[in-house]
């Protein structure tokens, strides 16, 4: 019994001292009254009061959201394929080992890096559109590629989609080849084996990788700014505003009310997918 | 402990800084100098001084527009105590100087923020009678005039309105010229829009043409707050939209209406981007994703270095005018505060001045600047003659071919031309919270 305590006991302090004590002090600094240079401890409710009552905080969740939405479909659509392809068309282990080793060399990079790296391609005398007039296609550079939702779901798209392409591909690899063979043999189109044998067994990976989005882009802040041209607001670049005015507590309320709103959807998702039992 | 908090630099007593008081130093060095003259070593005195005066280091933070370190470097040659820089955003040197009055010796800040930072008792007035070229400096900032007793603007945080206080201790803005004075100006200039002649067709000669349909998608401007609506009003004025009753400070009903007209170019899509860093401001313009903005001086000069035409266009309603300095922290005192006043009285003396006025900057004594600028330069930067010869700037690097002129002339036609000063509002709080609905529309 003691025994089982101190094994548990390393991961314990390190959750406690990195995850339990910030976020402690955060849900106590979120209750603060701050001035302009101070921060004054108290017990009040005025920045979750300022939280709420302010349409800024809906538009920016609702575009923060919109974001997340978008980058979660566009990821799970490229990932799943990736996936699929990776674990039932490569038959070689080695090449699947390779093709996959090639998917993460952008990250190599930093995630600023690979942001700013798409403003010489998207701009308006940039590669897309010195192509695009060169050949005729259009008569004027397209405006919408840069500084726009666009380019900032093409960011998140480029940076996230490793997340998903890794857990579903790891899932469909446990996938027993007997299944879509007994599938085929009882008449199963190709269709309807990706359908009602791979999807559901791919299930636990596709959450697993949603969460890795959603999370990753509702607290994002730096490709927003960089993408839209500081003209789309995010709840993260709400909250790193509010830190330059050394707006403390108004940011720690607003870091509270994302963790719940962002633990919320993770719930949401575990609700359609029991994660631990179906891995 | 929220003070504590925010401290983010403090230090316990100076213990190894040997800050003895100013009688302790006097009385030695006066013994010293007893025993010098006795041997008939006439030197002895200064070399007694100069020896403290070399352990001193003075530690002095600001925005960084002009924290060179070859300013500090030069002056620890010259007067032999170290100068340490280190450079914040606006905001951070606010909170910094208000709040952490140890952390620092000087502060380099702007005009702006005394009417934050004053009332804090914080910083100590400098006395004017220990500033050898006091008399020198330009008298936008010591007499609220440009020279010659032609007036200048004074909408928004003109220096003249903060430059004195009434007394030694006091936290309280003098409105005629006392025996104490905030800060030394180090420099100022005067901003417009920034355009790219060869993507602009027509002449730009107002700022009401930045948000001209005709620019749709290729316009921007500055998301910091207190700067970006100075413009904005400049704009507005210009625009006919509304008449301030002073822009620099404006009401509540004010603030409503000129983030209205913003958001609603913003809405239809007039702008391309919004800068914030300086470097920013750089590439949308160099490439191409934007034709007409606001932008800083030695921005446009950086386009310009790229080979790439870019105008700073001086407009009929005028220029947004802005000013930094240095101030003293009301904690100095001693050796230190000799080997402030020191640096303030070598910062006026002309070498730093030249390294400034070299970048498009001015600076505050003009007579010593121009002892170290060549005819050349100061025909080009100050008067607005054509240049003789290509104008390098401090770095040896060529910022303009022969036969150019500065955009919008003389410093008399540009400083002359000067509508507002950045400016903090008794507003401010509105104005941030209303900045960031903007952002967020």
């Amino acid at each position: 019994m003691v025994r089982a305590w101190l094994q548990a006991a390393p991961l314990a302090l390190v959750v406690a001292a990195f995850l339990v004590v910030p976020i402690a002090t955060l849900a106590v600094v979120s209750v603060w009254d701050y001035t302009e240079y101070d921060l004054i401890p108290d017990f009040v409710l005025t920045n979750y009061a300022d939280v709420f009552g302010s349409w800024v905080t809906y538009a920016t969740y609702a575009s923060t959201v919109r974001f997340a939405a978008l980058t979660w479909l566009v990821t799970l659509a490229i990932g799943f394929w990736i996936a699929y392809f990776l674990a039932f068309h490569v038959r070689s282990k080695t090449w699947q080992m390779v093709l996959f080793l090639v998917c993460t060399i952008p990250f190599l990079t930093s995630n600023v890096i690979r942001s700013i790296s798409w403003i010489p391609v998207l701009g308006r005398n940039g590669l897309v559109n010195s192509a695009l007039l060169h050949l005729r296609v259009i008569d004027q550079p397209l405006e919408f590629l840069l500084f726009s939702d666009f380019s900032t779901v093409l960011s998140y798209v480029h940076l996230y989609a490793l997340f998903m392409v890794v857990p579903i591909f790891n899932t469909m690899m446990r996938i027993d080849r007997a299944l879509i063979e007994a599938a085929v043999d009882a008449g199963a189109s190709g269709w309807q084996v990706v359908r009602d044998v791979v999807i559901p067994l791919s299930k636990p990976g596709i959450a697993i990788g949603s969460i890795f989005v959603v999370t990753l882009v509702m607290g994002d802040f730096s490709t927003v700014r960089l993408m839209s041209g500081g003209q789309s607001a995010s709840v993260g670049l709400m909250i790193s505003n509010q830190l330059a005015y050394l707006q403390y507590p108004a940011a720690a309320a607003n870091a509270m009310v994302l963790l719940a709103v962002v633990l919320a959807i993770v719930a949401g998702m575990m609700r359609v997918v029991d994660i631990r039992k179906e891995l | 402990m929220s003070r504590r908090y925010f401290d983010l630099k403090s230090r316990p007593v100076d213990a190894d800084q040997k800050r003895l008081g100013r009688r302790t130093v006097l009385k030695g060095a006066t013994a010293l100098a007893g025993v010098a003259v006795g041997s008939g070593a006439i030197t002895g005195f200064p070399t007694i001084w100069a020896q403290n005066i070399k352990s001193v280091t003075l530690r002095q933070f600001g925005t960084g527009v002009s924290a060179y370190n070859d300013i500090a470097v030069k002056a620890k040659q010259d007067l032999g105590f170290t100068v340490e820089l280190s450079a914040l955003d606006s905001d951070a040197v606010v909170q910094r100087a208000v709040t952490q009055p140890k952390s620092y010796d000087v502060v380099d800040a702007e005009y702006w923020m005394l009417p934050k930072v004053v009332p804090s008792g914080n910083l100590q007035p400098m006395d004017t009678k220990k500033i050898k070229l006091f008399d020198k400096i330009v008298p936008i900032f010591t007499k609220g005039e440009l020279g010659g007793g032609k007036k200048i603007a004074t909408q928004g945080t003109a220096p003249i309105k903060v430059s004195y206080v009434t007394g030694k201790d006091s936290k309280t803005f003098s409105k005629t010229p006392t025996q104490w004075f905030n800060l030394v100006p180090t420099i100022y200039n005067a901003d417009t829009l920034g355009i790219r002649p060869d993507l602009v067709s027509e002449p730009i000669t107002q700022w009401k043409q930045l948000l001209d349909p005709k620019y749709k998608g290729k316009a921007s401007i500055l998301n910091i707050s207190s700067i970006g609506i100075m413009d904005a009003a400049m704009v507005c004025e210009s625009l006919g939209e509304i008449k301030y009753g002073d822009k620099g400070n404006m009401t509540k009903a004010e603030l409503d209406k000129t983030m209205k007209v913003l958001t609603d170019a913003k809405k239809s899509g007039q702008f391309r981007a919004f800068w914030k860093t300086f470097d920013e401001s750089i590439n949308l313009m160099a490439s191409g994703e934007v034709v007409i903005q606001s932008m800083w001086s030695p921005a446009v000069a950086a386009v310009r270095a790229k080979g790439i035409p870019c105008t700073y266009v001086p407009l009929k309603e005028g220029y947004r005018a802005w000013a930094g300095g240095l101030g003293l922290s009301r904690a100095l005192s001693g050796l230190a505060l000799d080997a402030a006043y020191e640096y303030v009285n070598w910062y006026l003396a002309g070498w730093a001045g030249g390294f400034l006025n070299r970048q498009g900057y001015y600076s505050a004594v003009l007579d010593t600047a121009k002892q170290n600028m060549s005819a050349d330069e100061w025909g080009f930067w100050m008067e607005g003659k054509a240049a003789q010869g290509d104008i390098k700037d401090p770095f040896g690097k060529v910022m303009e071919k022969a036969g150019s002129k500065r955009d919008g002339g003389s410093f008399e036609e540009r400083m002359g031309a000067v509508a507002c000063w950045n400016a903090v509002m008794d507003e401010n709080r509105y104005m941030v919270q209303k900045w960031n609905e903007f952002v967020a529309a």
